[in-house]
């Protein structure tokens, strides 16, 4: 297939997944929200921190309100990882390469984009934001699947999965970052609601249903990293995704330097105690891991992309 | 709700392709003319409503640049939902008139660039290929296979008031629609299911198989399957929709020039995760002179170094060839009917629309005279750009043509307005006759064929006559029917 089919289609997938991650992290906030007492409200900066967008976010806007946040998450055109710049990329990288990938396809990342934009003021509003939330997941879900239902699992699939796995396992990452730390204030008060704080780290993954069945303990810091670090069975781990990555990735020819970082990577996590690390070694150890996940991105790039102009 | 009275409906001084001047149907359009007049206001909008929509979701697009905004935009593919229809038996004879004239013009085309008889023999003033901004120099002695240049031609056929059918133009470079042809068809079949029952409009969905072998008949390697690939300019390109449709549709690549190298063996090789993979066949739809760097604009971007060179060394083909667009010419289109005659020995069948050629002196004193009854195009543009419709023009739009006639005579023709038949289009709930022309599409190689139809566009303001998608026409379905002898 052609170098620049695939990096479309990886590219894909990258803002498709973010979209979705963005959407699930966003819903999760909100639903904290609405379960902490009165004058307590979780902080909605973290967000913007996690989208790396913090300096652009405090040029245009005086405060981290709830208000402001989520509009800035969801339809802000200048924020280039709101749900809004995601679809719409995903949707130019779509287009792009409309000739290979399936109708049908197309047309739902097509419609995907305009729904999006079209019913916007009702995300923004808070009676309306969480069926809108609801809906970006629910169609990137479908896409996914139709994908797999209806494309050759050839080459042009697995550029579509290491995508999807690489933004995923990142947004894992990132979002375990943001939620570990500093989520509540540290307030002896407040000790009643911490299972609260990690109960929606779970579901902002969507992972609290498969957390309760596979780890069957309480919702506790320690049990809930090591099964998001290391779950093999969890789609959002982030050894899972480092396992589809590597499947992947030998699906390919010339494979060898991707690999080599991803083995590094994935032994690191599965011998790390995860669960007895403090706030600050759990942050570096999760900033690795990006690295690792962006010099993967980096070899997949020098390996089958069109190199730069 | 009020229904449509056709009676009311009023045909102006020109010919509609649905009903006669009383009012009453014509005889290959009674059932569509029937199945309107029963639905009311309400009806026609939400059917044009739900093509709108699938069109909107199905992405049907055209790129637009917009000067506010220095972007291009994505714009959803205006449709009006009520059929053009044409009797078989006018078609047929249509049909033949246009492999008459693209067989004509592929001689022509030959002729030019090896021994140039028909100037020997007068037929064309030696000026003209002289001054030709499409004449390539590089491709003289090329020898095409089929010596066929232009393998997919898309002629531009209208009707006047008294209903004769004229060639308005021919696009022999990179002529694009059929994809919205092929499009028109699928969502018209969703709006008028019933329709179909009653008719059955001749398919037009077999062109990209007859497209796709056209383009495999020119493969230089003797292979099962050739390595065939379209190449667009990028999604910027107003036709882009089109490019990666038809990919699709033939099942082979859609690549872009830095997709493509030219190695020292001179063959053509695009760029894959599993390495090179050479190409035989080139449908290109980016213009000869950004083909290829080296051979023409040095600055191109969205060519390919070295491609003219591949292509003359035999290794891989180029559809159309580079050069085809000396055709295009319009004072060369004035000259088809004889160019008809001097190669085939036959009578055009097909009549072109009368035409001053501006060059000579006595056709622009009588231009530059009836500047408010003539049309005035340049030689050598499309997509409607730079023309002069002179029955809607400004007094100091007339003097700004007079003056650029006057200056670069060669680059002009005129044309009288005509009458351009109308369609029934649906304005604001009502039905009202709007312009119309067609463009059928006619492959080239070792056989020819044309669609059946083709892409009718329509000038949806009231009374325009402009039809391009650039200038803001929009589009109808177009259906040959077979018509039972009354």
């Amino acid at each position: 297939m052609l170098s620049r089919v695939a990096e479309n289609i990886y590219w894909l997938a990258r803002y498709l997944e973010r979209a979705e991650n963005t959407a699930r992290l966003l819903a999760a906030n909100a639903a904290l929200h609405l379960d902490l007492p009165r004058g307590i409200t979780p902080a909605w900066e973290p967000l913007v921190a996690m989208a790396g967008a913090r300096e652009l976010f405090e040029r245009q806007h005086p405060d981290y309100s709830e208000k402001e946040v989520v509009r800035f998450m969801i339809g802000c055109e200048k924020n280039p990882s709101s749900i809004l710049s995601s679809l719409r990329a995903a949707r130019e990288n779509a287009r792009t390469i409309r000739d290979y990938l399936p109708r049908e396809a197309w047309e739902l990342i097509n419609k995907h984009h305009l729904d999006a934009g079209e019913q916007l003021n009702e995300g923004l509003s808070q009676r309306g934001r969480h069926d809108y939330l609801k809906r970006i997941i629910h169609n990137s879900q479908t896409l996914n699947g139709m994908l797999a239902g209806t494309m050759n699992h050839d080459q042009g699939y697995h550029f579509l999965l290491l995508g999807r796995n690489i933004e995923r396992a990142d947004m894992t990452s990132r979002i375990i970052d943001v939620r570990t730390d500093g989520l509540l204030p540290l307030d002896s008060e407040l000790r009643p609601f911490e299972t609260i704080q990690w109960v929606s780290l779970l579901k902002s993954l969507s992972a609290y249903q498969m957390y309760r069945r596979s780890m069957q303990a309480r919702v506790r810091r320690g049990d809930v990293l090591i099964f998001l670090f290391q779950s093999q069975d969890f789609p959002r781990s982030i050894r899972h995704n480092l396992c589809n990555i590597e499947r992947s990735l030998k699906t390919l020819p010339n494979h060898e330097p991707a690999v080599r970082i991803l083995y590094q990577i994935k032994t690191q996590i599965l011998s790390t105690q995860v669960e007895k690390m403090k706030c600050a070694p759990l942050h570096d150890f999760i900033d690795q891991v990006q690295i690792a996940l962006d010099q993967v991105h980096g070899e997949i790039s020098s390996a089958w992309f069109l190199p730069a102009e | 709700m009020k229904h449509i009275d056709w009676k009311t409906y009023d045909t102006g001084k020109v010919w509609d392709e649905l009903v006669d001047p009383q009012g009453r149907p014509r005889p290959h359009g009674e059932q569509l003319a029937k199945l309107l007049a029963g639905m009311d206001a309400d009806d026609l909008a939400s059917r044009q409503a739900a093509a709108d929509l699938a069109l909107k979701e199905m992405g049907i697009t055209f790129t637009v640049y917009s000067d506010e905004t220095q972007d291009a935009i994505d714009r959803t593919w205006p449709f009006d939902i009520v059929p053009r229809i044409i009797a078989k038996a006018e078609w047929d004879r249509i049909e033949e008139g246009l492999k008459q004239r693209v067989m004509a013009l592929n001689r022509f085309i030959n002729d030019l660039y090896h021994d140039q008889d028909v100037i020997r023999a007068g037929i064309i003033p030696k000026e003209i290929l002289a001054s030709s901004s499409n004449f390539r120099p590089q491709c003289i002695g090329m020898s095409p296979r089929f010596g066929i240049w232009a393998h997919i031609c898309g002629s531009d056929l209208v009707r006047d008031r008294d209903g004769t059918v004229y060639v308005l133009e021919d696009n022999l470079r990179v002529p694009s629609g059929v994809s919205y042809m092929l499009e028109n068809r699928l969502v018209t079949k969703r709006v008028f299911p019933e329709l179909f029952e009653d008719y059955a409009p001749l398919p037009v969905d077999d062109y990209p198989s007859q497209l796709y072998d056209t383009l495999a008949a020119l493969s230089p390697r003797d292979i099962e399957y050739p390595e065939m690939v379209v190449l667009t300019p990028g999604i910027y390109n107003s036709a882009y929709f089109e490019h990666s449709y038809l990919a699709q549709q033939m099942g082979c690549e859609l690549v872009e020039g830095r997709d493509l190298y030219v190695d020292s063996d001179d063959c053509v090789y695009m760029r894959t995760v599993g390495g090179p993979a050479r190409v035989d066949v080139i449908y290109r739809r980016v213009d000869d002179l950004f083909l290829d760097p080296e051979a023409f604009h040095s600055d191109s971007m969205l060519g390919v170094p070295g491609l003219l060179r591949a292509w003359k060394a035999g290794k891989v083909a180029l559809a159309n060839a580079p050069g085809a667009g000396v055709a295009d010419d319009k004072v060369v289109y004035s000259y088809v009917p004889d160019i008809i005659e001097f190669y085939l020995g036959e009578k055009p069948i097909l009549p072109n629309v009368p035409t001053w050629r501006c060059m000579e002196p006595e056709a622009l004193a009588d231009t530059l005279a009836n500047l408010e009854n003539r049309v005035v195009k340049p030689a050598n543009e499309s997509g409607g750009y730079g023309m002069l419709v002179g029955s809607a023009s400004t007094k100091a739009e007339r003097e700004e043509f007079a003056r650029r006639l006057k200056a670069d005579p060669r680059n002009y023709i005129a044309q009288p307005v005509l009458g351009l038949s109308t369609v029934p289009t649906i304005v604001e709930k009502q039905m009202e006759p709007r312009h119309v022309d067609l463009r059928p599409f006619i492959l080239s190689a070792e056989q020819q064929q044309v669609t059946m139809g083709g892409l009718t566009r329509v000038a949806l303001r009231k009374g325009s006559l402009v039809v391009n998608s650039s200038q803001g026409g929009g589009s109808k379905d177009t259906w040959i029917v077979p018509v039972d002898k009354e």
